[in-house]
């Protein structure tokens, strides 16, 4: 015949007897009883298991809210009735409408505004992880059923699972490390974001208040009342220098000591190179500690020196001056060249033992200075190995909490900032706000702010290494 | 034409000498600088009297009386113990997360994989404090306030994302065709987890392991949040509370816990340099 029939064209598979269905009905079945097109598809373990989640997904919202016939006598509120999933994202949009009041017999029942906005983002990440189990369970009817039509072959459950572990390794092997991220750091992360468009500080303090959506009011003020943005441009601008001064000098200062050590004239290479690694590998917490009592302008022994020897008339108040607070940006940054620039010189050395030695040995050739030497070849090249590095060493330290907090603590104190000394960088300004002066919302502003710097430093920076441009999407 | 290059060979030799000399002096100098405070602390922590005022780096009459005080008058191995716990705890957990998640990140393609490493990445560059509040209620929810396993699931979580990418990039050393023909003679994806990435990776995992072991040691702001109870504190807090304030009056007790915590800590990181110094150049190299 001309025309072969497609039928007798295909190999023999036993009819297993069902019918060609539209392959959107087990969808649309699927649709309102998660499961049922799986069924119909004749795979009941799936369609038990999508099912068992819709169940879950009910008795949760049952089980947590208040639906009973007495409960709901009085009508259907959000806020009465509700269970996990439609008071929690209540509970996100309004934050609550009853702050709880202190009565004869103490607090009475009311809202918390913010454990209601926790528990509306965790309800929110699992609507939408429930969303994606829908959505699988609609394509999934869908799909199967058009194999079906075509190939009159039903994989069943057991098969599938077994494919599904082969195919999902990937996740399930993930879910922990997912699970934990989602928890620990996402919905802080959106909590944190949200919080900048609320008004919770120390005015607003649940549970005996309620705390309100403000939108971009936090922002405004901070750019346009005089206090906070005089404080914002300062603390900011010594964020900046600080990082830059404190990476650029710790680079240097370990590049130069790498060369030195390195260099020919120098005997048991390895016994230099072990002292100056203690910095690095002393806990930089007892360090700075101790360097805070070094440097203490009281009783500390460097002033004491100072003034034993007839240098200084009286004792600096290192870290305490407040008519000279570059005496204290100086200090910090000195001492973090102490910490900082073993780092780098462990690098660079391991970065210079790996270069080409017959670079070096054309160049002499060719009658280059050692000053040459070093310039024009040693540095561009360590500089190029080491760049990922340098700017995520930029980043660190602009977030660097640590050596602010235990040498300074932020001071010396700055009368015409908010909050915040002299010292302080974002970082530490925000810790301030948030746990000695408890004003959450702006502290939360500052954060998005240094996220949006810091992050797109970053992220530009990850653009450029090479796994990521050697990464096949 | 000798004379000159004798006379070159003497001015070389004594410009050469010079430069020698100047070098070492350097290097002494440095030396100085770096090991004052170490010995200043050490020497403290055996002085005889207690204030910061009167602390030398030589103590006269060496006692150990410090140390004695701090063992009875505050619960410094009870401290060091909790520390120590934690520490442990992390190591082990992180690297099991991130070394798992490196490996099917570098191994296999799946969907949403392009989404998860950015996500990866995006997620490291926020700064803790504006997830604080939230993880405290959090914790206070799920009855993990007060609590070490708290504390540890935090330090877990956020050193997934940069580990995750180290590891990942150490992975990409490792040649593909291993797995491939480990596949070809019937070897499950988890097999080769074990048998072959595993072993391959101890530099890396060495490196990673260390750092996480490190990290609770010097860590603050997290355990002065979630920890309240004297009995569950942490190193870091109760040294800083030591020297917070009263820093005359507890300094040499503050001076003898830091060299407890120091050394142990320091010698681990000296013995271990090389894997530190791989991690790190891994960093830059395959980053």
């Amino acid at each position: 015949m001309a025309t072969a029939n497609v039928n007798e064209q295909k190999p023999n598979i036993p009819d297993n007897g069902s019918k060609k269905m539209n392959p959107s009905l087990p969808a649309i079945l699927s649709v309102f009883i998660w499961g049922l097109g799986q069924v119909v598809n004749k795979q009941f373990l799936k369609g038990l298991f999508f099912f068992a989640i819709q169940l879950l997904v009910v008795v949760v919202e049952v089980a947590t809210g208040h639906y009973s016939k007495a409960d709901l006598s009085e009508g259907f509120y959000l806020r009465e009735n509700g269970g996990f999933f439609i008071k929690g994202f209540w509970g996100l949009v309004t934050l609550g409408t009853q702050p709880r009041t202190m009565g004869i017999t103490g607090l009475t029942e009311g809202d918390h505004s913010i454990v209601l906005l926790i528990n509306g983002i965790i309800a929110l990440i699992f609507i939408s992880v429930l969303i994606g189990i829908y959505y699988w369970n609609i394509k999934d009817a869908y799909k199967v059923r058009r194999t079906l039509n075509e190939t009159n072959f039903v994989q069943t459950s057991r098969e599938y699972l077994r494919d599904l572990w082969d195919g999902m390794f990937e996740f399930i092997v993930l879910i922990p490390s997912m699970v934990m991220l989602t928890l620990i750091s996402l919905m802080p992360i959106i909590f944190g974001v949200l919080i900048a468009f609320t008004d919770y500080n120390k005015f607003h303090l649940p549970p005996t208040k309620l705390v309100s959506w403000v939108g971009f009011e936090n922002f405004v003020n901070l750019f346009s009342l005089p206090i906070w943005t005089h404080t914002f441009t300062g603390v900011f601008t010594w964020t900046f220098v600080w990082a830059i001064l404190s990476t650029v000098t710790c680079f240097f200062g370990g590049l130069f000591m790498a060369v030195v050590v390195n260099s020919n004239r120098v005997k048991g290479k390895k016994f230099w190179r072990t002292i100056f690694i203690l910095p690095w590998a002393i806990p930089s917490m007892i360090s700075l500690l101790v360097f805070k009592t070094l440097f203490n302008g009281q009783f500390g022994p460097i002033s004491q020196f100072l003034v034993d020897i007839g240098l200084t008339a009286e004792r600096i108040g290192w870290f305490t001056d407040s008519n000279h607070p570059n005496i204290a940006r100086a200090t910090i940054i000195v001492i973090n060249l102490w910490l900082g620039f073993p780092y780098f010189m462990a690098l660079m050395t391991g970065v210079m033992t790996s270069l080409d030695k017959e670079i070096y040995e054309a160049a002499k050739i060719d009658g280059a200075t050692r000053s040459q030497e070093f310039w024009k070849i040693t540095f561009p090249l360590v500089l190029a190995a080491t760049a990922p590095l340098l700017i995520m060493s930029f980043a660190t330290n602009f977030n660097n909490f640590n050596v602010i907090y235990f040498l300074t603590e932020g001071g010396p104190a700055n009368p015409n900032y908010q909050f915040a000394g002299s010292t302080d960088i974002l970082i530490t300004w925000i810790y301030k706000l948030t746990l000695d002066n408890r004003m959450y919302n702006m502290a939360s502003v500052m954060s998005i702010l240094i996220f949006l710097i810091i992050g797109s430093i970053s992220a530009w920076n990850f653009t450029r290494t090479k796994q990521f441009k050697e990464e096949e999407f | 034409m000798s004379t000159n290059i004798k006379m070159n060979k003497k001015s070389f030799n004594f410009g050469s000498a010079l430069l020698t000399s100047l070098t070492y002096i350097l290097l002494v100098l440095v030396a100085i600088v770096v090991l004052f405070p170490i010995i200043w602390i050490v020497g403290s922590s055996f002085g005889e009297s207690t204030g910061l005022a009167s602390a030398t780096p030589i103590p006269k009459n060496p006692t150990i009386e410090h140390y004695k005080e701090l063992f009875e008058k505050t619960k410094f191995s009870l401290w060091y113990w909790n520390t120590l716990k934690i520490a442990l705890l992390n190591m082990v957990i992180s690297v099991f997360l991130s070394t798992s998640a490196a490996y099917v990140f570098s191994r296999f393609k799946f969907k949403g994989k392009k989404f998860g490493m950015v996500a990866i990445l995006v997620l490291q560059m926020f700064p803790s404090f504006m997830g604080m509040i939230a993880i405290y209620i959090l914790f206070l929810n799920f009855g993990l306030l007060n609590n070490h396993l708290g504390l540890v699931l935090v330090y877990a979580a956020g050193q997934i994302p940069f580990n995750t990418w180290l590891i990942k990039g150490y992975l990409g050393a490792v040649p593909k065709a291993l797995d491939e023909s480990a596949m070809i003679d019937g070897a499950t994806k988890t097999q080769i987890f074990f048998k072959i990435i595993l072993p391959l990776s101890k530099p890396i995992l060495t490196f990673v392991a260390l750092t996480q072991f490190m990290a609770p040691w010097m860590d603050f702001i997290l355990p002065r949040l979630l920890i309240s109870s004297n009995e569950k504190k942490t190193l870091a807090i109760g040294l800083f509370e030591l020297i917070k304030g009263q820093t005359n009056q507890n300094f040499t007790m503050f001076a003898a816990g830091a060299v407890l915590v120091a050394v142990p800590i320091t010698i681990l990181y000296v013995w271990l340099q090389k894997y530190i110094i791989q991690g790190v150049t891994a960093g830059a190299n395959k980053g």
